[in-house]
């Protein structure tokens, strides 16, 4: 028997990220090919230009961007890629804009999987498609095994703010009414309770989700009754009305029965000794309205799932300004502070 | 939620309160041992709603604030180590001492980790045996079980790998410290519950006694606090010195004896510093003969290194009920939860930081 001899060919299907796939060569064009394209293909994309060539609708142009490093990247009710769209949307819409085109860039780390890979990018085109964007322009980048936690994604976004809005945190005024809406601390704690290391179960799911169809109908439906808008994620609910009550000098009152906490958030909360009002959140939002327009508002919202469970949690008032205070169910006041640094569960 | 609702009704508190308004006849200083119970006291802000004759000061129950800073300065050095993976609980990891905190040598490349449990760490032990794995080991009677049950069980196995930095605490022999100062102001105790859970209160009943003052342990919760003062307060008004235990869901009176026995077999008592109070004969626990190879300082050999407390901090006079965190001229300007002078500012648990996050006086 003989055998023919075989010259050796580059190997071309992978199962993982290879430094190569970064190199701007055959397998760069083979991962754009196979995982990016179809997921995410537009009438933009689909150029493969360098840039993407948009034609604005008139109006102010709001531009954001965010960099998400979630870890872990899978964790219950999403992903880092629907986080990554999501994220940005909101950051756009909370300024009473329009979301309308982002960019992508992936950091993937050596080894990382093709498989995982194509789920995140899958679920980046839905969650563009559920907020109506497009993703019109991306690069990605890959280091070597160790330089960076399996994938990084940077999301930039621009969107159209329409006339006449002017939403800014320096305009709370005493009197607004404030307005939350829904649970808080479910995506933080979502994430904390699948880390590693935390050997208890929780159904608690992240509450990722873009709030710009829900912001653009409450601009349309009850003009002009925002004041101000934010979407609570790092820092929490306690951050958030911190830099409203210091942007705009005056103080903010809540009411702590008033904030809604999911049970099981609630119940990880008191294990592991930490505040709800300081746990992240992905798509929620604080509202200071015109008090005349709260319940006009808050009807708005509880029609849009994300706000179904919108309430009332207090008011801007002149007193305290800078400073965030809570009447407890037993009618005390304490300060709501802005939480210091990392989230560290006690002793005992 | 169950076992929660029911501890924090507003109705229930309430009437409490009511009573406590309506049985304190004499002024009374109250103290409560538990950082723990001090934040809830603060968060809350049972301490408003108390009548004036009610007084509530902060024991030296937070295990962060006490540990020495020698011991602080020695984590820093053991976890700095290339060949060391240092687990800790994660409220000590920022904690100062004087060269930085655990973060920093974190950000400085060294391979600090927080844990839930001491039983965690000697897992990873298990998973790196070319690593030598240290869990700082603080705690009043509450964490010294746990921490016992990983040093005998790394016995058993032969984890060698594996060693503990100690700071172990116990709150009878500071209660005793307390009562005896002449600046004391204590009249009453709220007991920390936690400690009674594993440790019983029959050991409260000497010091009761010996000192006449009443002792009630009880919990955490807004309704649990209000029912331990409103016993205390009865006791005080009835001149009673006894312990009466306000915990019956948790505590009993011998508390747990396999968490005791466990305790026993590892740890000895010893002499220990308390950061802020100094030295209280027979108040720590240290490793026995038997298990000295599982003891970091030794291991790393770290002995040599001590440290010396800010001199503005006063946190030894509020950990002894002298002080009010307020009452510090160095609070909130010199010393904030940013730029902490001592533990009391730091950890989660500690008076200062609580009046400092939740109190609508502080300036």
């Amino acid at each position: 028997m003989t055998i023919a001899p075989i010259c050796p060919t580059p190997i071309m299907q992978h199962e993982t990220v290879q430094m190569a796939h970064g190199a701007g060569g055959r397998l760069s064009q083979a991962l754009m090919q196979r995982i990016f394209m179809p997921h995410l293909h537009n009438t933009f994309l689909d150029l493969l230009d360098d840039q993407a060539k948009l034609d604005l609708p008139p109006g102010r142009t709001a531009f954001t961007t965010d960099t998400y490093v979630v870890s872990p990247i899978f964790f219950p009710g999403g992903n880092i890629g629907e986080l990554a769209v999501n994220g940005t949307v909101n950051d756009l819409a909370v300024g009473g804009a329009t979301p309308l085109y982002l960019s992508a860039g992936f950091v993937l780390e050596e080894g990382f999987s093709l498989g995982e890979l194509e789920k995140i990018v899958k679920s980046m085109a839905e969650a563009a498609r559920r907020a109506g964007v497009m993703i019109v322009t991306g690069d990605t980048k890959v280091v070597g095994k160790g330089q960076c936690d399996r994938i990084f994604i940077n999301t930039s976004g621009i969107g159209i703010i329409r006339e006449g809005v002017n939403l800014s945190c320096r305009n709370l005024k005493a009197g607004d009414s404030i307005i939350l809406s829904g649970t808080v601390g479910d995506h933080g704690m979502a994430i904390m309770t699948s880390r590693e290391g935390l050997s208890f179960q929780s159904r608690i799911t992240s509450d990722s989700a873009a709030l710009n169809g829900m912001i653009s109908t409450i601009l349309d439906e009850v003009p002009f009754a925002i004041h101000a808008m934010r979407d609570p994620t790092r820092g929490g609910v306690a951050a958030t009305l911190n830099e409203l009550a210091q942007s705009s000098s005056v103080g903010v009152e809540i009411n702590e029965a008033t904030i809604p906490v999911k049970p099981d958030v609630r119940g990880a909360c008191e294990l592991l000794g930490i505040d709800p009002l300081h746990v992240a959140n992905e798509g929620k939002l604080v509202l200071a309205v015109a008090a005349d327009d709260a319940e006009k508002v808050l009807e708005v919202m509880r029609s849009f799932d994300p706000g179904r469970d919108a309430v009332l949690i207090g008011s801007v008032v002149d007193d305290h300004p800078g400073m965030v205070v809570m009447r407890t169910v037993y009618g005390s006041r304490r300060i709501i502070d802005l939480p210091l640094g990392e989230q560290l569960p006690r002793i005992c | 939620m169950k076992y929660l609702d029911e501890y924090r009704d507003p109705a229930l508190a309430r009437k409490l309160l009511d009573e406590i308004r309506r049985k304190a006849v004499h002024p009374w200083t109250i103290m409560e041992i538990c950082g723990g119970q001090t934040h809830s006291i603060i968060r809350n802000g049972i301490d408003q709603l108390l009548p004036d004759t009610i007084e509530l000061v902060h024991g030296p129950g937070c295990p962060v604030c006490v540990t020495p800073l020698e011991s602080i300065e020695r984590a820093l050095a053991i976890a700095a180590r290339e060949e060391v993976i240092f687990t800790s609980f994660g409220d000590m990891l920022r904690v100062p001492g004087n060269s930085g905190d655990l973060f920093m040598v974190r950000s400085a490349g060294g391979d600090v980790r927080i844990v839930f449990s001491p039983l965690d760490a000697l897992q990873i032990a298990r998973d790196n045996p070319s690593k030598e794995v240290v869990f700082f080991a603080v705690g009043f009677e509450t964490t010294a079980p746990a921490n016992a049950m990983a040093v005998w069980q790394a016995d058993r196995e032969g984890i060698n790998n594996f060693s503990v930095l100690v700071s172990q605490v116990m709150v009878p022999p500071a209660m005793r410290a307390i009562l005896s100062s002449k600046d004391n102001r204590v009249q009453g105790f709220l007991a920390a519950g936690h400690v009674c859970a594993v440790m019983g209160y029959e050991e409260y009943e000497p010091v009761a006694r010996e000192f006449q003052v009443p002792i009630v342990p009880t919990g955490f919760e807004p309704v649990e606090l209000l029912a331990g003062i409103l016993k205390t307060v009865e006791l005080l008004e009835e001149g009673k010195a006894e312990v009466v235990n306000c915990y019956g869901r948790v505590v009993s009176r011998a508390g747990n004896p396999f968490a005791q026995e466990t305790i026993k077999k590892v740890f000895e008592v010893t002499d220990r510093q308390w950061r802020g109070i100094g030295l209280i004969p027979g108040s720590g626990l240290g490793l026995r003969k038997e298990f000295v190879r599982f003891d970091a300082e030794k291991k790393f050999n770290v002995t040599n290194i001590s440290a010396e407390e800010s001199p503005l901090c006063m946190s030894g006079s509020v950990l002894q009920g002298i002080l009010k965190p307020d009452g510090c001229p160095a609070f909130a300007k010199e010393c904030t939860p940013q730029h902490p002078l001592g533990a009391t500012m730091v950890s989660s648990e500690g008076a200062c930081a609580a009046y400092y996050k939740y109190h609508l006086d502080t300036p």
